[in-house]
């Protein structure tokens, strides 16, 4: 669950005010709004990096709103994917498990989990480099789900795709919803993210979160 | 540009002019200069034999010189990306009040005169703060105040690479490791040094570089005695002003194998061209 409550965020000359929303528990909630509406300040602010200069931000009942983003554990996929490029798809997805220092076994067994439900078995070894726009974004999506985070952020993560990887996705998304149970806040000026994704549609406009 | 299309022509419309004398004049210009860098090389290849190699590569004074301008250039190289690598990751993801005078004060060395800069530290340690210092560890005329005054201009250059090249990487990958469970000092190690590995030999091989050539502020501040602070430079200049340009040049030659050796490792680990714009 994501409970926001009149959240104001300052990101240069640009200023947030006033935003509240709800995101129930489980939903897949996406989020339209225009380019420079500030749809990614939004989402730096859920996820700590960015900080909120009034209002809170609840994560399943908990006041993070001071939190680090490290404690905060959200699962943030970012809009170019921003994948480590000295590291293999498999270190990608053991990172956030071997911060936690996890054992070993757990560590194969979820990058083997990840792998198979994100399409990724063929890629373990490779780099970020060469990996088409659909491959990366897998990625940033199974590195952001392997630490099982209960709540999960994505900036446009279709949007640099062709039509064809943008269909495959919206299943790969929707099965990674459904295995990982995850809270979602999916952000996007795409429609047809909203119609093939949302179980809530919210709109950012005039730096006011509104339903619909 | 002088080739570019004129309205000289028939009622003010481009002729078909070549494009060649534009190249051309690019070409002579840029090309004199490269001649004049390999003419220089050749010169000093041709001028010494290996005889006058082998003699002068045996001379304990000159053995003492490579000896210590190998160690005192690592050094150097070390201790600058010691102190290059946090400053540059300081001034690329930090705003701070002060930030452009210290960003400034970062070039007092680049621009200084070396001569001066060797006659600023001797005085700096002929200040009480400094003779104290020196009490408990004597640093001018020793083998520390050869490796500070590289240290000192080395560095500069070393902290305008690590500068570039934290600027050149995005902080979304850092941020990205913030959320999976990272401390700053987490993602500095795992996401961002790994990231800087090209940038972090490129200072390492352009402050060891720049250490090798130093001789001015050596010379005022560490003096040039042989077999105690002398360096190749040094060596060089020594045997200049005996007249014997024989062992001077082949000890030139030397520092240009060991400068081209360097260059050389900087272009095996794939640097490219990337970092010469700082200089």
């Amino acid at each position: 669950m994501i409970a926001v409550d009149h959240l104001a965020v300052r990101a240069g000359g640009f200023e947030l005010r006033d935003v509240s929303f709800r995101v129930p528990q489980g939903a897949y909630a996406v989020l339209m709004g225009r380019t420079g509406s500030g749809k990614t300040t939004l989402l730096e602010a859920l996820c700590g990096l960015r900080a909120a200069a009034a209002g809170t931000i609840r994560l399943d009942g908990r006041d993070v709103t001071r939190w680090k983003p490290a404690a905060r554990g959200i699962g943030y996929v970012p809009q170019d994917g921003a994948l480590f490029p000295t590291m293999t798809v498999r270190g990608h997805l053991a990172f956030p498990l071997a911060i936690r220092d996890r054992p070993r076994a757990e560590i194969d067994a979820r990058v083997a989990e990840l792998a198979g439900l994100l399409g990724l078995a063929q890629l373990l070894d490779r780099r970020p480099r060469g990996l088409s726009g659909g491959e990366v974004q897998r990625v940033a999506l199974g590195r952001a789900l392997s630490f099982r985070p209960r709540i999960l952020c994505l900036d446009e993560p279709l949007s640099a795709l062709d039509e064809a990887t943008r269909g495959e996705m919206y299943g790969v998304l929707d099965a990674a919803r459904r295995a990982e149970g995850v809270t979602a806040l999916h952000v996007t000026h795409n429609r047809e993210d909203a119609d093939r994704l949302a179980t809530i549609r919210l709109r950012i406009e005039d730096g006011r979160v509104v339903e619909g | 540009m002088s080739a570019a299309p004129s309205s000289d022509g028939a009622r003010g419309i481009p002729r078909n002019r070549p494009d060649w004398p534009f190249y051309t004049g690019l070409a002579i210009l840029g090309g004199a200069y490269v001649v004049l860098i390999v003419a220089l090389v050749v010169a000093d290849a041709s001028f010494t034999t290996p005889s006058h190699i082998a003699k002068a590569l045996a001379s304990p004074e000159i053995r003492f010189a490579m000896r210590l301008s190998l160690l005192s250039c690592t050094l150097t190289a070390l201790l600058s990306l010691w102190v290059a690598v946090p400053t540059g990751y300081l001034l690329a993801r930090h705003r701070f009040p002060g930030r452009r005078l210290v960003n400034a004060i970062l070039d007092v060395p680049i621009v200084l005169p070396p001569l001066v800069l060797g006659i600023s530290l001797l005085i700096l340690f002929q200040t009480p703060p400094g003779r104290a210092l020196q009490r408990v560890v004597p640093v001018t005329y020793t083998v520390g105040a050869v490796v500070l005054a590289q240290f000192v201009v080395a560095c500069a250059f070393a902290v305008r690479t690590m500068l570039v090249t934290f600027e050149q990487i995005s902080p979304r990958a850092e941020q990205v490791a913030l959320t999976l469970g990272c401390s700053r000092a987490q993602a500095f190690w795992q996401v961002v040094l790994p990231e800087a590995r090209r940038g972090i030999l490129t200072a390492a091989t352009l402050s060891w570089a720049r250490a090798l050539g130093e001789f001015g502020p050596i010379l005022v501040f560490a003096g040039a005695t042989r077999l105690r602070t002398e360096v190749l430079p040094t060596t060089v200049f020594l045997e200049l002003s005996v007249g014997n340009i024989e062992a001077a040049a082949a000890v030139s030659l030397v520092m240009i194998v060991a400068a081209l050796a360097v260059l050389a490792i900087a272009r095996v680990f794939g640097l490219g061209t990337s970092s010469e714009g700082v200089l």
